[in-house]
């Protein structure tokens, strides 16, 4: 596959997977908040700018609806939000020691090549240009599971969680044109939920362990104590 | 299509009604009302199907078949009782200080709102709204779950939040993958319509939808409680308030299987492979041994009975994978009376930690000295879902034994060791708590048992003879799941 070969379209969307891809391994290594919720923002950028292009493009009125609520989202409200949670709990001094730098990085780059690996039988049927976009959608997905294991902030972990959806609303937008209407609307309206309950959320666990690290909660196990 | 609209409304004014309105001495009793209508509105639709079979609602948006119809009316019917149940209950939990006025109009609020995405999951035709519905579900529980604020109650809810969160979006993925196959033979709006994918199915690239299938099993199998993705069940159920312990038990495990089902059907027609029955015997039956040996663990009433939960949803799952005519209609059978049992086990045990005061299981003696009523209903709640002849429990579950001894012989094997181990595991916690000694001071407390009575003489009455309709019902959706006729 030569890149400059292909379309204008398909160019710009294999360049917005690279750096979708790029920014999720920024946010792996960020020990500090307030830039993990910096690189946040700017993958939700990255998502607004594709959703437009795609929407351009492809003469789509629905999508440009969708970029509308990412950017309103994704961009402005949830880092708005948590970026208010960080100065509230006085955490933007802190540097989060990160367990084995290396290691997480290392991992990030298999689960990347693990992503390919699982989806490339599907290649058959389509072109390498969509075992690209898909494969980075998925490996954006794990690698904010990774995000969530390797941070031990409650708001990191929601950073990581909303960079998964992310990713899937990534796919969406670039295997398949986005999803229905209706389902793009649900997908929205259960984001905006989530994001108020982990601001609740915070206020709970603050007030319960009068901290936001959630290594600190440990009461329920199977092991007896 | 009026009834399921009716449904729909119902439990959205439902939610907009309890957020609103001011505190009121009869909130619970409002609450029994709502969901009576709901039950009469589903007895309708099912009168409907009954007589017309299948419906497809004109904008199909909505689906209503004999595989969703009677899980739409048993969501509606344990909804039913178990509000009846919460009502005292929830009373009793605020005389005692554990609730204010505004964490009960929460409740209240969020028992409709959780209603509502289950009737959605169900009546949807829409691979995509059954996902959304999925999620709104988790999002609804998860405040309900950390209910009585405690450090233990936080933690438990937040980590069914993230669990579920991210576990769900693996199905999403799975939906995204899903559709990409569909809108390569189908246009785009209407390309996620089960009606639409359940009659092209052949046609979708088998290779796509094995992937899609793998994410869809790991995010809806989260919800159900399969292992090794159960991490979030037993805490979920033992810290939030126990009338929740019932309908998560109760329905949300059911419908989460239903999405997977509903799944295995497409992907089975594309692929013409055993490969998603596989998968799913191997989860089933992993949940099944794992959830039977930590039974034997536990300490805590709640955890106990949600880690039979998972026993009993793998179980399912288990026959569902197995597939064909006999191992499809015990799967079916057997979600209706674990659905009924488990709910019902719930409620006195609801009750019976209000009656010890703790939930630890070393501390709750006498029961049935205590309250008769309460350590009659636990002990044949218990030897229901222990699998004892004559109630449905035995029935789904000899028929499960009967169609692998048919189909994989040397399962037969872990299963039976499995019963049994469970088994075991219920009765030795159980017995010293309903029998034996009253403890000092021990006093009843104010109980309605009418929804365990009703549910334990329908599984009764499920294991002596299932009702004509009913068998009717399980069959043809058994048909519709397998491509063959059990009766």
């Amino acid at each position: 596959m030569n890149i400059e070969s292909q379309d204008l379209y398909t160019q710009i969307i294999l360049s917005m997977a690279a750096l979708v891809g790029l920014t999720s391994f920024l946010m792996l290594g960020q020990g500090r908040l307030l830039r993990l919720i910096f690189v946040f923002a700017i993958q939700g950028l990255l998502l607004t700018l594709t959703t437009a292009v795609a929407a351009y493009s492809l003469d789509n009125h629905h999508l440009y609806i969708s970029a509308v609520l990412t950017l309103a989202l994704k961009v402005i409200f949830i880092p708005w939000m948590l970026r208010n949670e960080v100065l509230k709990s006085n955490l933007h001094r802190d540097v989060e020691a990160l367990g084995n730098q290396t290691a997480i990085m290392l991992g990030g780059a298999s689960l990347m090549v693990f992503s390919y690996y699982v989806l490339h039988p599907i290649v058959q049927t389509t072109s390498p240009v969509m075992l690209n976009a898909l494969a980075v959608s998925l490996s954006v997905v794990l690698l904010g599971m990774l995000l969530m294991i390797s941070h031990k902030q409650a708001i990191a972990h929601v950073v990581g969680f909303m960079s998964i959806e992310n990713g899937l609303f990534f796919a969406a937008i670039v295997a398949t044109k986005g999803m229905p209407m209706v389902v793009e609307l649900g997908i929205a309206f259960d984001v905006l939920v989530a994001a108020v309950l982990f601001g609740i959320f915070f206020f709970h666990i603050r007030s319960s362990i009068d901290s936001l690290d959630v290594d600190l909660m440990n009461k329920l196990n199977e092991v007896d104590k | 299509m009026i009834p399921v609209y009716l449904l729909l409304s119902i439990a959205f004014v439902g939610i907009v009604f309890f957020a609103l309105s001011g505190h009121k001495a009869e909130i619970g009793k409002i609450n029994v009302w709502f969901n009576s209508v709901s039950l009469f509105a589903t007895i309708w639709l099912a009168i409907n199907v009954l007589n017309n079979g299948t419906i497809l609602s004109a904008d199909k948006a909505f689906l209503i078949d004999s595989f969703n119809v009677y899980l739409i009316v048993l969501t509606a019917f344990v909804g039913l009782t178990t509000s009846i149940f919460s009502n005292p209950y929830m009373a009793h939990e605020k005389e005692l200080g554990k609730l204010t006025d505004k964490r009960l109009k929460l409740y209240y609020s969020m028992y409709q709102g959780f209603m509502l995405a289950m009737y959605l999951v169900l009546t949807t035709n829409n691979m995509g709204v059954m996902w959304v519905g999925m999620e709104a579900a988790t999002l609804a529980t998860v405040l309900l779950v950390s209910l009585y604020r405690t450090p233990e109650s936080i933690e438990a809810a937040w980590k069914y939040f993230i669990l579920c969160g991210v576990g769900i979006a693996q199905a999403l993925f799975g939906t995204i993958l899903l559709y990409y196959a569909a809108v390569q033979i189908g246009d785009g709006e209407n390309a996620l319509l089960w009606s639409e994918l359940f009659q092209h199915a052949s046609q979708l690239n088998p290779e796509v939808l094995q992937i899609a299938f793998v994410f869809m099993l790991i995010g809806y199998g989260t919800k159900i409680g399969l292992v090794p993705l159960h991490n979030w069940l037993p805490d979920a159920h033992s810290e939030g308030p126990t009338p929740m312990s019932a309908v998560l038990s109760g329905l949300l495990l059911n419908d989460a299987l239903y999405a997977v089902v509903r799944n295995k059907m497409l992907v089975d027609g594309a692929t013409h492979s055993d490969m998603a029955g596989h998968l799913m015997m191997g989860f089933g039956l992993l949940s099944f041994l794992v959830g039977a040996l930590f039974l034997h663990r536990q300490k805590d009433i709640k955890r106990l009975f949600s880690y039979s939960s998972i026993e009993h949803m793998g179980l399912m799952t288990f026959a569902f994978g197995v597939g064909g005519a006999l191992a499809t209609f015990a799967a079916l059978l057997h979600m209706t009376v674990h659905s009924l049992t488990k709910s019902a086990i719930f409620v006195t045990v609801g009750h019976a930690t209000q009656v010890a005061g703790t939930q630890r299981m070393d501390k709750i003696r006498g029961l049935i000295k205590t309250q008769p009523k309460i350590g009659w209903g636990l002990l044949i709640g218990t030897i229901s879902i222990a699998g004892f002849p004559p109630f449905g429990v035995f029935t789904s579950e000899f028929l499960v034994l009967l169609a692998t001894m048919h189909s994989y012989p040397w399962l037969t094997l872990p299963l039976l060791l499995g019963i049994g181990i469970a088994f075991a595991g219920l009765f030795r916690h159980i017995q010293p708590m309903v029998y034996g000694e009253k403890p000092e001071g021990q006093q009843p407390v104010k109980a309605n048992l009418l929804p365990v009575i009703i549910h334990l003489a329908l599984v009764l009455w499920l294991g002596l003879a299932i009702p004509g309709f009913l068998a009717h019902w399980f069959s043809q959706a058994t048909f519709l799941i397998s491509g063959s006729s059990p009766l």
